[in-house]
């Protein structure tokens, strides 16, 4: 078992699509959480491979795309102070602020590098004693444990060189703000599977029951997500609203124990602002006070910069599912990768970056 | 942003971060294995910003695509 090549076999996405058209009688639609899903199902072509009947929409599953311009400027200010190594996944580099994105500040002569893991910028910071590294903590729950990681061994080491920007996001009350939306258009949720893998599966069980909304935790290939939204289907279609677990291979019902544990350890739930979506509470983490002085935020004093988004991006609707990247009247004009107005253009998982990539050259419709 | 890789485990250090070295194919990397104390030499995990997310369970990976030579057999019984 190679765990990928077996999860992109044509003839078994040909089955399911099958299964799902025998299955489904009216129309559904469905909303996958995770970018990693948006990017796979507009790069596979998977939903031209369903019955009309069944709409995919794409949600907020992006961390970097969901990040407010506010933490972006507060980043940019600590990259620009000398003495700083600023430490980043790579997809935040041109991710726009209020006036300009860290490969800006980079190119001003600022130390930005980019990093594969936290792990890497904390190896950064023991051999660079004199400077100060600081790491950019964006990301969802899968995210939360590295990071979390990072700073318990910084605090063990007593490195004092180290600290990171945290703009940590969950899950589970992003899916409860858009299920309360009077615009709710979901019947279903794939839920994302490698967030799932760190928390479990049962902090989703009073969504789908509250919401009467089935929600199946789903994984990345092909296939996988062709078999989630056969049981998304099939749950609708017999009246169910359950969760389900489609990547048992990874995901444990009670999630990873000692991820969780890590998670616990350094950090607490805390209120969040998403981007082009507005504040939801306790959608976050935020460092507990006994890790506070790994905080950069407070570090460099820069918690009350902010500036504000663009009004010409609509990402916030694109993110809740009410609007496709290509109905946006800026797609593939005045927004592109080299030139984006918002992170959903720029994210290697954000919907806007998928169909500029794979459907740009598509009719609208 | 959550991309998990999966990738085989060559070897691990029993340390506080219980770093190994993870086989993705022919790309080898230095990954930290605290949050799987099980995982050992030979076990496949999905690798996710340098730590490893969780075991791959290779009789629940059979299990899913076996149940979809079953999708095909039942409709053989139930026609087109």
């Amino acid at each position: 078992m190679k765990y990928v090549d077996e999860f992109r076999d044509g003839k078994a996405a040909q089955t399911l699509a099958e299964a799902i058209r025998r299955k489904v009688t009216r129309p559904w639609t469905l909303m996958e959480v995770c970018g990693g899903q948006t990017h796979a199902i507009v790069r596979f072509g998977l939903d031209e491979l369903l019955p009309k009947a069944i709409s995919l929409i794409h949600g907020p599953g992006c961390p970097v795309c969901v990040t407010p311009v506010a933490l972006i400027d507060q980043g940019l200010a600590i990259a620009a102070q000398p003495g700083v190594t600023f430490c980043s996944f790579g997809d935040m580099l041109r991710v726009p602020g209020s006036s300009e994105d860290l490969f800006s500040v980079k190119s001003r002569g600022a130390d930005v590098r980019v990093v594969y893991s936290p792990l890497d910028a904390l190896a950064l910071a023991r051999e660079n004693p004199d400077r100060e590294v600081v790491f950019f903590a964006v990301g969802f729950e899968t995210t939360a444990p590295a990071n979390a990681l990072a700073v318990s061994q910084a605090k063990k080491e007593g490195l004092r060189n180290f600290s990171i920007l945290v703009s940590h996001v969950r899950v589970p009350p992003a899916l409860e703000a858009i299920l309360a939306s009077p615009r709710r258009r979901v019947d279903a949720f794939l839920a994302a599977g490698h967030v799932c893998s760190i928390m479990g599966m049962e902090e989703y069980t009073p969504l789908a029951a509250k919401h009467c909304v089935p929600i199946v935790v789903t994984a990345f290939e092909p296939v996988d997500l062709l078999q989630g939204i056969l049981m998304c289907v099939a749950q609708l279609e017999e009246g169910r609203a359950e969760v389900e677990n489609q990547y048992a291979r990874l995901v444990k019902v009670g999630g990873n124990r000692p991820a969780q544990a890590l998670i616990q350890e350094v950090f607490q739930v805390v209120d969040r602002t998403w981007r082009g979506i507005g504040a939801i509470p306790d959608s976050g983490f935020g460092l507990r006070d006994e890790y506070a002085e790994f905080d950069a935020a407070r570090r460099f004093r820069v918690g009350d910069i902010g500036g504000p988004e663009s009004p010409d991006c609509q990402s916030g609707q694109v993110l809740q599912g009410f609007l496709k990247p290509p109905q946006c009247p800026a797609f593939g004009k005045t927004c592109t990768p080299d030139h984006p107005l918002g992170a959903t253009m720029v994210s290697s998982e954000g919907a806007c970056a998928a169909y500029y990539r794979y459907r740009r050259f598509e009719p609208v419709g | 942003m959550c991309l998990g890789v999966p990738g085989q485990i060559l070897d691990v250090e029993e340390s506080a971060l219980r770093l190994g070295r993870v086989a993705f194919g022919p790309t080898v990397k230095e990954v930290s294995l605290a949050c799987v104390p099980d995982a050992q030499p030979g076990a496949w995990v999905v690798v996710h910003a340098g730590l490893a997310l969780e075991q791959l369970d290779e009789e629940e990976a059979r299990l899913m695509l076996e149940s979809l030579a079953e999708l095909e057999a039942g409709w053989a019984e139930e026609g087109p």
